[in-house]
């Protein structure tokens, strides 16, 4: 067996391990949430005698993200977690009740796992980051505090409401739309100009890449800045954007690193950089806590093969959440395990075609 | 197959994204066209500068003759095309193959724009108004009368968001080279051979290759155009004309509404101006925003829908090497179901007939496995507030109205081109004062009769260049 494969074979036994735990956790009645207790009730199998390894997570019919929507809330909290500061991160909601997860402590964990994935010299430690990506009731702003206090430093900040931008590009109001962008990118150039030894930086491409045409009309730059290292996601992240990004937009002395993520899941890495990918991007889950599967678009319980485009399906299974295949609205290729990350990837993410027609793309 | 890389200010690039097209009835590839970034162009356009530099460096004396060159090898000649090439009769056939418009129509737009290319001194001088050219080269100057006079540049490139329907309106952006504008160009995902033919023409003919950028992509390249250039053009639907209204920074081409008027006059002779009204209905498969719409009369409308229908009924759409063909297909799945069902729908209302059913022998909407036709319409409508009164469809489609004379120029609202058949001297200055309408023909000119010497919404001058106050003495005692 190389040695590839055996990674690949501990993780996936870690990763039965873990399901297992999480399963007894969740719908144990001391310790489950009443969300899950009271699904319980509704499925012919018993979640605590059948479900064993991560396979037998099919058991569960697929998770609705309708579920997230409205109260109360804490219908979410695990009985063993009950009394602890809980924190509620929204996603969408332009219109309508959004979605809401409970978080305790996940954040804070996703973001520190992340963090042993930052290479030192260009995330250097003790240094102050600039996160230039949505706030209010969104998770990524406290995330990357988090990191950023993890790995020693500050994090500095700007406000952002992308359900303002939707509203404006669903009504046309392109020039709406770029005068907050302006405003946003007008916030980020103050706190860069202001001598806070900022090195390190979480931002979506859209707004990595304002910031970078304006240093440019500024006769700066990214690298000029101070800004060593960023991480970017949130929104769609092309191989070509990549490297236009690395050949034009940063220059080499800044090291950029595609993220793929979302308030249930977690953080997904990138794949290192290596030239003989041809600036293909691969992500893998944070395994054992969330992991992604690349399924077949007519059954969604059907991996495909490697190299195969299917839809994204999410499971999470950490003690504050339990997502047994949630369908998200991404597609992409399945990509084979990698050393680092010894489980399978998925590359090309892009909005699922079906929606992506009336997916409102490039909100920040 | 063709690989067609993206230009970069003369540099070629190979994009890792590509789109490919495919013939729009068969579904064969035809080629694959590299897809450019957002970012891309704007980093591109910081240097823009540098393309009016180098046409700068080129007298206008010499870019007119690299015009009148450029014309003939785009005519005629056999030119690079991505990692291949075409000949003229090639290019029509991957043309016609990737827009739907038939090749005879390929070939007429061909000589369209190879015409303007080749008369580009006298489209110059019209829309200069005889400027010399040393005045645009210098920026100010004396003209010979004597008045000083400065001519100063608004933009170092002309930016473009280009359409797919036809490829006629490359015409209206061509005199930017001559004027020492430098080019970015989005093109339209199925019609970018002729950007790509006519920048392969000048480069062929001279002119330095920093001048030009061609930027196939989605909305992120269409957006970084509009915003990061100076001047821009951009064609589209109303909601798009309605976006950019009142910017002065982009000029938007969209619907036409270009409207045939008979007056009072001479209605009762309408049959003098039969085949005025379906050429300008018909030509070009009814595609461009200077083909009527409209056809508007005080009586006699319901003869002239009827006579205009059984010339128009009877077409039928035939294969797009026939050199007859002269029905477009509907490329965009669903597009022509679409606009059939908003026909039929206004259909419905009172006042409104659709003249051409019985001479159609078939229904509007052909449907085909990969693309669609709809054939000719011809609807009478018994005033000008009805339901398909004024209204636009990118095939041969017209409404003949009925409408009072002394009510029609201001119910036939915003009109790219409207030909007006009257010899009546108090309705002509109605006509000459009337701002709703943009292109002005007084006698009989079909709509899409255009004079190349003339302006096309707004003088491509006057977008490109500020007339503005410039002294080097101090003037007279006064």
């Amino acid at each position: 067996m190389s040695q590839l494969a055996e990674l690949a074979a501990k993780a996936k036994a870690q990763l039965d391990a873990h399901t297992y735990e999480n399963v007894q956790w969740h719908f144990h009645e001391s310790t489950g949430s009443p969300f899950w207790l009271e699904k319980a009730t509704t499925y012919n199998f018993d979640p605590l005698k059948e479900v064993k390894c991560f396979d037998d997570l099919k058991k569960f019919p697929h998770f609705e993200d309708d579920w997230l929507r409205g109260g109360p809330i804490s219908r979410w909290i695990p009985k063993g977690l009950a009394g602890k500061p809980a924190y509620v991160f929204e996603t969408g909601g332009t219109t309508g009740i959004p979605k809401s997860r409970m978080v305790i402590e996940d954040h804070w964990i996703d973001y520190e796992n992340f963090s042993d994935t930052l290479p030192d010299e260009y995330f250097p430690r003790g240094a102050n980051w600039l996160m230039l990506g949505p706030s209010g009731p969104r998770r990524l702003r406290l995330a990357v505090e988090h990191l950023a206090q993890y790995r020693g430093g500050i994090s500095f900040c700007v406000d952002l409401d992308p359900r303002w931008v939707v509203k404006l590009l669903k009504k046309g109001k392109i020039k709406e739309a770029e005068d907050y962008k302006e405003h946003v990118i007008d916030q980020a150039v103050t706190i860069l100009s202001a001598n806070h030894n900022i090195q390190c930086a979480f931002m979506t491409p859209k707004l990595l890449e304002a910031l970078a045409m304006r240093l440019l009309d500024d006769g700066t730059s990214i690298a000029e800045s101070g800004i060593k290292g960023i991480f970017a996601g949130g929104t769609e992240f092309t191989p070509q954007w990549y490297r236009t990004c690395r050949e034009e937009l940063l220059g080499p002395d800044v090291y950029i690193t595609p993220t793929y993520g979302n308030t249930l899941m977690g953080l997904a890495c990138g794949k290192p950089f290596d030239p003989a990918d041809n600036y293909k991007i691969t992500y893998y889950a944070p395994q054992p806590r969330a992991v992604i599967e690349t399924v077949e678009f007519k059954d969604y319980n059907q991996v495909v093969g490697y190299g195969q485009t299917g839809r994204v399906k999410l499971y999470t299974m950490t003690k504050e959440l339990f997502i047994p295949g949630f369908m998200e609205r991404d597609e992409g290729e399945r990509e084979k395990p990698h050393e680092k990350y010894p489980w399978d990837g998925i590359s090309g993410t892009r909005p699922f075609h079906e929606y992506a027609k009336t997916t409102t793309v490039g909100v920040y | 197959m063709f690989d067609i890389p993206i230009l970069r200010f003369g540099q070629t690039y190979e994009s890792m994204e590509k789109q490919p097209v495919v013939h729009f009835d068969t579904g064969e590839p035809v080629a694959q066209l590299h897809q450019a970034t957002g970012a891309m162009v704007k980093l591109d356009l910081k240097k823009s500068q540098k393309a009016r530099d180098a046409l700068r460096a080129v007298p206008i004396a010499k870019l007119i003759d690299i015009c009148k060159a450029a014309a003939r090898m785009y005519l005629e000649e056999t030119l690079p095309c991505g990692n291949g090439s075409l000949s003229p009769a090639e290019f029509c056939r991957l043309q016609s193959a990737t827009t739907g418009l038939p090749e005879n129509m390929c070939a007429a737009n061909m000589r369209k724009n190879a015409f303007v290319l080749g008369h580009m001194d006298e489209v110059l001088d019209a829309l200069t108004r005889g400027l010399p050219y040393e005045i645009l080269e210098k920026g100010y100057g004396k003209e010979s009368r004597g008045v000083m006079v400065s001519y100063q540049a608004t933009t170092p490139v002309f930016g473009m968001v280009l359409p797919n329907n036809s490829p006629g309106v490359h015409t209206l952006w061509l005199p930017a080279i001559p004027m020492q504008i430098g080019l970015c160009i989005k093109p339209g995902s199925q019609e970018f051979w002729t950007p790509y033919r006519i920048t392969e023409a000048f480069f062929k003919a001279g002119l330095p290759r920093e001048a030009i950028s061609v930027y196939p992509g989605g909305h992120d390249v269409g957006g970084a155009v509009m915003t990061d250039c100076q001047r821009a053009m951009i064609f589209g639907g109303q909601t798009t004309v309605d976006q950019h209204a009142g910017n002065p920074k982009i000029s938007v081409h969209g619907p036409g509404f270009s409207k045939v008027i008979l007056g009072d006059d001479v209605v009762d002779r309408w049959e003098d101006y039969l085949d005025l009204m379906v050429d300008s209905v018909f030509a070009n498969s009814g595609r461009s925003c200077i083909n009527a719409s409209g056809i508007w009369a005080s009586r006699h409308t319901r003869e002239i829908a009827d006579a205009i229908s059984q010339r128009l009924g009877p077409v039928v759409p035939l294969p797009p090497n026939d050199p007859k063909s002269s029905l477009a297909a509907f490329t965009t799945p669903g597009a022509a179901e679409a606009m059939n069902a908003q026909i039929d729908e206004g259909c419905q209302a009172d006042g409104v007939t659709e003249m051409t059913a019985k001479y159609r022998n078939g229904p509007r909407l052909e449907k085909r496995e990969r693309c669609d036709y709809l054939r000719p319409t011809v609807v009478h409508c018994t005033g000008p507030d009805v339901p398909l009164a004024n209204t636009e469809y990118m095939f041969p489609f017209v409404s003949v109205v009925e409408c009072p004379q002394n009510k029609m120029i201001a119910q036939i609202k915003q009109t790219l081109v409207g030909t007006a058949l009257t010899d009546d001297a108090k309705f002509k200055q109605q006509l000459l004062d009337a701002t709703n309408i943009d292109r002005l023909n007084i006698g009989p000119v079909k709509t899409v009769q255009l004079n190349w010497l003339q302006p096309h919404e707004g003088n491509i001058v006057d977008f490109l260049f500020r007339n503005r106050a410039f002294q080097d003495t101090p003037p007279a005692a006064h």
